[in-house]
């Protein structure tokens, strides 16, 4: 079962019994291109990446993207570079793995973004969807699909920030046009 | 619909009978021990187990297996239990792993009497424990709930009962193991693991694990709770096993014991490079957090008069003062966890990664198989100067060591230079007491080099390691003589040129015949008078001695030796050695340079914290690197005595 967020909705991190959660995953996955030439290597490959951007007070402090799978604290981990997609079933061809109870006390925001790296839009990959998913209880927390997007080749995903002793999830859902998260950020500052 | 709990979370439970179905693939004891409303045990006829399989509401079975069915009437318990606590330990006997991290990780499921499912947990992360606490079931305001708990404790049963306050653990733990003693009659043989590996397919269906990958063990936010707090019915759900596992040595993965520590000290290294990062960062973000608030309350002109402004820069403070205060606490808890297994680790360490004060160099024998890594010396950051990480580099040595004798090795460290590419952020020499005068630092520095010498020549089998010295001034005689003395060495080092060019030529032929007889793949005819040890050159004084055609030979060592077999060593002073102008730089970048004295030079692969190194000598007056050089030399002899054939290997006719 998934929940489909509209942008801006969030949702609270936090048990009902006070335990805060402590575990997210984010989810990249889209259907690889299909094969052209007479050994496949003329495909027009598709690669999106799924990057997180970690804020301290609005300050970026540190990235997780595919050419920096960990985060100097250790508590981010990006589990590789997909740079071809995979079978279109529903599967995460990249994830962010965030444990929330190790991040360093200063980091109060995590933006999540998806760009497509070899230029496609978002109308041109089929099966392409992000996801967020609550690793503690496998729950999923925001999806989006992302085919069919519209003229864009990047999205502003999600952000989960520290709310009291907790953690909070912000569905953002912004559509946006880059190539890595660099040029993504004039996109999300607003959204801090 | 079967929920799978994970470590920790508990779930509320509707019915009061109640079937626990164990399945552990290898014999293990069941049992069940009746809390009190703090958890603790009454006494012995609060533990259920084989020799005593029944009590009011619950009934465990009477021997070992590797499948249970434990029934629980939650109504028919006594009103005084509030804490039902299932244990499994493992079933000592011929054959069964020793530890549940030898065994398939054991799965717990709860169902009504029906058989519908209520709840799910597999046990995983267990390591070296032998007995478990896998899930308890607990009194909450009237209603029963169920927890999965998952905490080994590698002391065994004992230890599992005496942490629930059970007066006599280590009787009732006796008297549970002789009643699950095996009986042939009615042994039920273990049904064949199903999975390969212990975290197979159970942890597959399970959350992903967050830990590092080389690890097993990772630090948890807060340290354990000595005990549950007695305070009532809170108590009763206080989650004590929520903290982390205390550490054991050699909690990785890895074939051998040596292998499961070198990986578990890389990850002790990386975790503390991360721990350190965050600290870092936080407190980075604070500063100039704090520089932003105080030029804007100056930069705001309603601050000019009254004392808004002395309010707002107080606030500033505070706000500096509380992140850098969260920021410490978060490291001193990952500092705490990293010392704790730090000082189980560093007494389990085999010679080769252990310090020259470690107990085992006492007990040294010489091995019968290369060790896989070298402790060359300890690190660490100046946030924590009492937590040292041993420095391995793994054997054979892929480059060569300069120790560097220099005068300024510690007075260099802000300089910029193509030599300092293991140093990407410098911190200063403000660690040391100010560097040592030249002399000392010149002895330090052979009596470094001498310890790894001793400390190589004693971790590989006798008769692979050998070691040549070259001092063409002779100064090295009093340094090298624990060597010379106990017959490690075949004599003193030959003064002068003539001394350099001898045992240069021989390293040199000896690397060209290795090298021809790999290429022509011809090992068998190697002469019989070459020695087939790996060979260590250390070189002193260097570039005293050298002319041209030496320092040629020096660098052809350097860049073909290592796939030899010939590792070089070098005890000099980069000063000096610069006379010799840009043809000495590439032999200075291929080797490693380590200091004699503490110097922060050394970068981690991770984050590139500037680490301080220190040597790993002997304690001062210390006879240990003697007697294991004794040791070594007379091994040697009795070597020699049993196989009078001369050279190793003599060639095939």
């Amino acid at each position: 079962m998934s929940v489909n967020l509209s942008k801006g909705q969030g949702i609270s991190l936090q048990k009902s019994d006070g335990g805060t959660l402590t575990a997210v995953r984010m989810g990249l996955g889209w259907r690889s291109a299909p094969r052209r030439g007479l050994f496949g290597r003329r495909t027009k490959e598709i690669d999106l990446d799924a990057s997180a951007v970690l804020f301290a007070g609005k300050q970026p402090i540190d990235v997780v993207f595919f050419q920096h799978l960990v985060s100097d604290d250790g508590a981010v981990r990006h589990t590789g570079d997909n740079l071809v997609g995979g079978a279109g079933q529903g599967g995460d061809d990249e994830a962010i793995l965030v444990d929330l109870a190790r991040l360093p006390v200063h980091i109060d925001q995590i933006v999540f973004t998806v760009n497509s790296f070899t230029g496609q839009t978002f109308t041109e990959v089929e099966d392409a969807f992000c996801r967020l998913v609550d690793e503690t209880t496998g729950q999923e927390l925001a999806r989006y699909t992302l085919t069919g997007g519209g003229n864009y080749t990047a999205q502003v995903m999600a952000k989960v920030h520290r709310v009291g002793n907790g953690w909070q999830m912000t569905a953002i859902g912004e559509p946006s046009v880059g190539r890595t998260f660099q040029d993504l950020v004039p996109a999300i500052v607003p959204h801090l | 619909m079967t929920a799978e709990l994970v470590r920790g979370q508990n779930q509320p439970l509707d019915r009061s009978r109640v079937e626990i179905r164990i399945a552990a693939g290898v014999p293990v004891v069941a049992g069940m021990t009746l809390g009190d409303e703090r958890g603790a045990l009454p006494g012995a006829e609060a533990v259920v187990h084989p020799g005593a399989p029944r009590r009011p509401g619950v009934e465990v079975a009477d021997r070992a297996a590797a499948e249970h069915r434990l029934t629980v009437d939650l109504d028919a318990l006594p009103a005084a239990v509030h804490r039902v606590s299932v244990l499994l330990a493992l079933a000592a006997r011929s054959g069964a792993p020793a530890t549940f991290g030898a065994a398939p990780a054991p799965s717990v499921r709860l169902t009504a009497i029906d058989g519908t499912g209520l709840a799910g947990y597999t046990v995983t992360g267990l390591t070296a424990e032998t007995a478990v606490v896998a899930v308890e079931l607990y009194r909450r305001q009237g209603a029963w709930k169920v927890r999965a708990v998952g905490q080994g404790y590698s002391g065994g049963l004992a230890a599992l009962l005496h942490d629930q306050g059970l007066a006599r653990a280590a009787d009732v733990a006796a008297e549970v193991e002789a009643a699950a003693a095996p009986d042939p009659a009615r042994e039920i043989p273990a049904p064949a693991p199903v999975g390969t590996s212990a975290a197979g397919a159970p942890a597959a269906a399970g959350p992903v694990d967050y830990r590092h990958p080389k690890r097993r063990s990772t630090p948890a936010p807060g340290p354990t709770p000595p005990a549950p707090a007695p305070s009532g019915a809170s108590a009763a759900g206080a989650p004590a096993a929520d903290g982390p596992p205390p550490p054991v040595a050699g909690d990785a993965a890895g074939w051998s014991m040596e292998e499961r520590l070198y990986n578990q000290i890389w990850g002790m290294f990386e975790d503390l490079a991360r721990s350190v990062a965050a600290y870092r960062s936080a407190s980075d973000f604070a500063a100039s957090r704090l520089e932003q608030e105080l030029d804007e309350v100056l930069a705001d002109p309603r601050n000019r008069l009254g004392t808004a402004a002395d309010v707002a820069r107080a606030t500033a403070r505070d706000r500096h003062a509380t992140l850098l205060t969260q920021a410490r606490a978060a490291l001193d808890r990952d500092l705490a966890q990293l010392t704790a297994e730090s000082e189980v680790v560093e007494p389990a360490l085999p010679p080769a990664f252990a310090r020259w004060d470690n107990p085992v160099w006492q007990g040294h024998h010489v091995p019968l198989e290369r060790p896989m890594a070298l402790r060359l010396g300890d690190l660490h950051l100046p946030e924590v100067l009492d937590l040292r990480i041993p420095m391995l580099v793994r054997l054979p040595l892929e480059r060569g060591l300069w120790i560097d004798s220099g005068p300024d090795s510690v007075a260099r460290a802000t300089e910029p230079g193509p030599e300092r590419e293991f140093g990407r952020r410098e911190l200063g020499s403000a660690l040391t007491d100010g560097p040592p005068d030249a002399a000392e630092i010149r002895r330090l520095a052979l009596e470094t080099a001498v310890a790894i010498a001793a400390r190589l020549l004693a971790v590989h089998p006798a008769g692979e390691f050998a070691v040549q010295v070259i001092d063409p001034g002779g100064t090295a005689a009093q340094a090298c003589a624990p060597l010379v003395e106990t017959g490690v060495l075949p004599g003193p080092p030959v003064p002068g040129a003539k001394g350099v060019a001898t045992v240069l030529e021989g390293l040199i032929r000896r690397v060209d015949l290795v090298q021809m007889a790999m290429r022509s793949r011809a090992a068998d005819a190697l002469p019989p008078d070459l020695d087939t040890a790996e060979q260590l050159l250390i070189v002193h004084d260097f570039p005293h001695g050298f002319d041209d055609r030496a320092v040629t030979m020096l660098r052809y060592l350097a860049d073909e030796g290592p796939a030899a077999g010939v590792h070089l060593m070098m005890v000099a002073d980069r000063a000096q050695a610069r006379e010799f102008g840009p043809v000495l730089d590439p032999l200075w970048r291929s080797l490693l340079r380590i200091t004699p004295v503490p110097d922060a030079h050394l970068a981690d692969p991770w984050v590139g914290h500037a680490w301080t190194y220190e040597p790993a000598l002997a304690p001062k007056g210390s006879q240990v690197v003697r007697q294991v050089l004794t040791r070594l030399a007379d091994a040697r002899r009795a070597a020699a005595r049993t196989e009078p054939a001369g050279p190793p290997l003599p060639p095939t006719p």
